[in-house]
């Protein structure tokens, strides 16, 4: 088809935390113990996220297991460089679906500073959403916001809890 | 909530912002390459519009639909959004179990 369809290249997501954890906890919380974190109400699992698996090796799977063990691709591992550096792929393309032709990249760094880790993440290549990813717009638009209203509380609960 | 994620726009519409993403349309043409008549085109158009996922400009007497560029921005902000939480509770599990 012609090329003439408006692109528009996002700019990475960066993220830079100071986290009061040595390098390889930091390292082994985010990527070994992922679903300890993660925001259970962001699931593609019917019946509830038990836990998110992220296989410590190139190449290995990035996926969540449901409370029924279902299990849902998320997308895979480019590099696992413990306790320095993790690179995933995140394939979940605009429709929040497994996509294997679909790539987006999600890169963590993990620098010692004294006892405590500096966490440097990005998500980059999103204009891989391209077009499609309009059509999760007007979801966000109508139902998102009081989503992420919910979530917040939630998190604001347990992180303080 | 899965289905936060998961229910997305109706599938026509989906087709329809897949096919403007590709080269920007009048209605007629819309209709003409998809299985869907003018009138429901037209009524999916309205709801993308509203949503500011497409947007319109008259050329002499046709109305064409492009894809939106603004829309991209949304979900990277969503996304900003939503590594911000993320990286939070992260943070808060990493500190955890680290005095532990």
């Amino acid at each position: 088809m012609n090329a003439e369809a408006q692109r528009i290249s996002p700019a990475p997501i960066r993220k830079s935390l100071r986290v009061r954890a040595g390098q390889r906890k930091a390292f082994d919380t985010f990527a070994g113990a992922m679903g300890s974190w993660w925001l259970k109400t962001h699931s593609l699992v019917e019946s509830g996220q038990k836990d998110v698996i992220i296989e410590p090796r190139a190449g290995g799977r990035w996926y969540e297991i449901g409370n029924d063990g279902s299990e849902k691709q998320w997308g895979r591992v480019l590099a696992w460089e413990a306790p320095g550096r993790l690179l995933l792929a995140w394939q979940l393309n605009a429709e929040w679906t497994y996509d294997p032709d679909f790539e987006t990249t999600v890169e963590v760094r993990f620098t010692p500073d004294g006892d405590h880790t500096i966490v440097d993440f990005e998500h980059r290549d999103l204009d891989g959403f391209g077009a499609n990813a309009e059509a999760v717009r007007g979801d966000y638009d109508t139902g998102m916001d009081g989503g992420w209203q919910q979530l917040l509380v939630n998190y604001q609960a347990a992180a303080e809890s | 909530m899965a289905n936060q994620f998961a229910a997305l726009a109706e599938p026509m519409r989906a087709r329809i912002v897949e096919t403007l993403g590709r080269r920007p349309m009048a209605v007629g043409e819309l209709a003409a390459l998809l299985p869907v008549t003018r009138p429901a085109v037209s009524q999916h158009l309205k709801v993308l519009k509203e949503a500011r996922l497409v947007c319109d400009h008259a050329e002499g007497t046709r109305r064409i639909y492009s894809i939106d560029p603004a829309g991209l921005g949304a979900i990277r902000a969503w996304l900003d959004r939503f590594w911000d939480q993320s990286l939070a509770a992260y943070a808060t599990a990493a500190e955890r179990e680290d005095s532990q």
